[in-house]
């Protein structure tokens, strides 16, 4: 059924850590490598050896480079920031990743299992589901007709569309590994957080405030994506910590009164004045 | 919104047929129509082929096409699927009718029946427009113009099908009409037409309003990290165009909006109006204008609709670097 079913108690999601992600692309391949094989596979792809190699990944990595409220007039981003309601010059303390040259951030997308998606409400046929239980979003392969209602309806770009399958394919959050028991309790996880080889991908119960999970969201500020809209995601990203924000670190952990030039020293101090400074 | 030239088809189609009947039903129930078997079954037969067409093609669009019965299970919870439920429902009224055809126009049955054709093809039109106005990552369809724009534009392709319906069968026996109706009818045509016409400018100019303001949409809200400061897409997932930004990143139509809506808004509505009225006034010249009517709201619309879909932005293309 297209409804959805009564908020669950447990939530099953994933917290991506954007602070340590370093876009290697392994959760990708990983999620890929299993799916095609797993229970909701395989995850096709058009003309994978030709010129346009294209295909269905339940994952996908992007970079942005972010650059800063403050520096170079800081009017760009204050228009960006002020069409959503957020001063990002005002509430970035000093410390903030806003006081550095600038972050490049690599960020993982994937199906966020809302509590509340239009996709599955909009699909006509049953096929797109929220299960009761944990609240992962799935599609039912046999039912479904692709007529790519819900990949309209998602913001998130969660779903992919097989052309060569005819169905409409999405993140399973691996349910045929958190509960298969025959694999190692250890790896009854998502294929993508196990490969993660920086652990900046995390698993677990969002709807438990005791679980890991949801202590890591709350003590790194995690936050959904667009939460305006409605949808309310399970999937949590914890944002970037305060970088080190170059020279300017020693003027501020050295007292004012011990300032000096270290551009007086000689060569070898000073490369260790520098990497003392670090 | 890639334009997808089967659901082009089948909303243009079934817009235009549901509208016929609509019209058609309506008359039968008020008991306003024209009497005879063949200015019945004449319209019948034409909305059976447009809605028939229309739904046909909208199946070209899926991926299991034969699996499409399962659309009509979901009602409770999906536009899509009440649209298909009450486009196939519309058939039994129509099929009635039909069968009626021997009865005469005044009875309950027909009158009845009629009011339940007209009613369940308006409902059909309806929930086509709200399959697309429900989208909220689609800020273009969430306009309120629409919904209206989708029954006003179904009703008045539908309208200048009647007409035309009616011109063939009436040509020989303009008697049976009035003349100060027959002008009346055209007459409300041309305002049916020209309120068409006005909605569609007033939705095309808040797409414009809409379009101008700072994108809501940008990477920086899409990822959140706009609190950090201005976000930028370095790189895309992947070396090639995947799925999402094929279906989704269209963007030539916005570039070449301004001579497309001219095309679209001439032939869809200008022409049609001018028809309607230059008939309404010189009744010997509806032999010719209706059909010119005809094909040019047909072909218009054809085009407004591929502007529907080409014109509106995801907002999932904002996760991308600009095409």
């Amino acid at each position: 059924m297209t409804a959805l079913p009564p908020p669950a108690k447990v939530k099953l999601g994933l917290v991506i850590d954007l602070d340590i992600c370093v876009g290697c692309h392994a959760c990708a391949v990983a999620c890929k490598e299993w799916n095609d094989g797993g229970d909701f596979g395989p995850l096709l792809d058009d003309d994978p050896y030709g010129a346009e190699p294209h295909g269905v990944w339940f994952n996908r990595v992007h970079s942005y480079a972010v650059e800063p409220a403050l520096g170079i007039g800081n009017t760009g981003c204050e228009k960006a920031s002020a069409a959503r309601g957020i001063n990002a010059s005002a509430s970035a303390p000093a410390d903030s990743p806003t006081s550095n040259p600038g972050l490049t951030v690599h960020f993982p997308r994937s199906c966020l299992h809302c509590e509340t998606p239009d996709c599955v409400t909009v699909c006509p046929t049953g096929a797109s589901y929220k299960r009761a239980e944990d609240g992962i979003v799935l599609v039912d392969a046999d039912k479904c007709i692709g007529c790519q209602l819900c990949a309209w309806a998602c913001p998130y770009g969660a779903r992919e569309f097989s052309a060569k399958r005819g169905t409409m394919q999405k993140c399973t959050l691996c349910v045929d590994r958190i509960y298969n028991e025959t694999l190692d309790e250890a790896d009854r996880q998502p294929a993508c957080v196990m490969a993660c080889p920086t652990r900046a991908r995390h698993f677990g119960d969002l709807g438990d405030p005791a679980s890991a999970v949801s202590q890591q969201v709350a003590a790194r500020g995690g936050y959904a994506l667009e939460p305006e809209l409605g949808y309310q995601p399970v999937n949590r990203y914890l944002p970037p910590r305060p970088r080190r924000a170059g020279t300017a670190v020693a003027a501020v952990t050295a007292p004012a009164d011990e300032a000096f030039d270290a551009n007086q020293l000689p060569t070898p101090l000073r490369w260790l004045d520098r990497l003392l400074s670090r | 919104m890639k334009p997808s030239f089967s659901v082009i088809v089948f909303t243009v189609l079934a817009g235009a047929g549901y509208g016929l009947w609509a019209w058609l039903g309506l008359a039968l129930g008020m008991g306003v129509y024209a009497t005879g078997i063949s200015a019945l079954m004449l319209p019948l037969a034409v909305g059976f082929v447009l809605a028939g067409a229309g739904l046909l093609a909208s199946t070209a669009h899926l991926g299991k096409p034969w699996r499409a019965w399962r659309g009509l299970t979901q009602w409770k919870s999906s536009w899509l699927s009440r649209e298909a439920v009450l486009a196939l429902a519309s058939f039994v009224p129509a099929l009635m009718l039909a069968a009626m055809r021997h009865l005469a126009r005044d009875t309950l049955a027909v009158r009845g029946t009629g009011l339940l054709l007209a009613m369940l093809a308006l409902a059909t039109i309806y929930c086509t427009a709200r399959i697309y106005s429900s989208l909220k990552p689609i800020d273009a369809w969430r306009l309120p113009q629409v919904v209206a724009g989708y029954l006003l534009l179904g009703l008045a392709s539908g309208a200048v099908w009647l007409w035309q319906c009616l011109s063939i069968n009436l040509r020989d026996r303009m008697d049976t009409i009035a003349p100060v109706t027959h002008a009346g009818w055209l007459t409300g045509l041309a305002l049916l037409v020209l309120l068409a016409g006005l909605v569609k400018r007033s939705y095309w100019r808040q797409l414009d309003a809409i379009n101008a303001r700072p994108a809501v949409a940008d990477a920086g809200a899409a990822t959140g990290l706009d609190r950090f400061g201005v976000v930028r897409p370095l790189e895309a997932p992947a070396s090639e165009p995947a799925y999402l930004m094929r279906e989704m990143g269209y963007v030539l139509a916005r570039r070449h909006r301004q001579p497309l809506r001219r095309l679209a808004m001439t032939a869809s509505f200008v022409l049609p109006l001018f028809a309607a009225g230059v008939a309404a006034l010189v009744p010997a010249a509806e032999a010719w204008l209706a059909p010119l009517a005809l094909l040019s709201v047909m072909g218009g619309l054809f085009m407004e609709r591929w502007l529907f879909f080409a014109e509106a932005r995801h907002r999932v293309a904002a996760y991308f670097p600009a095409a």
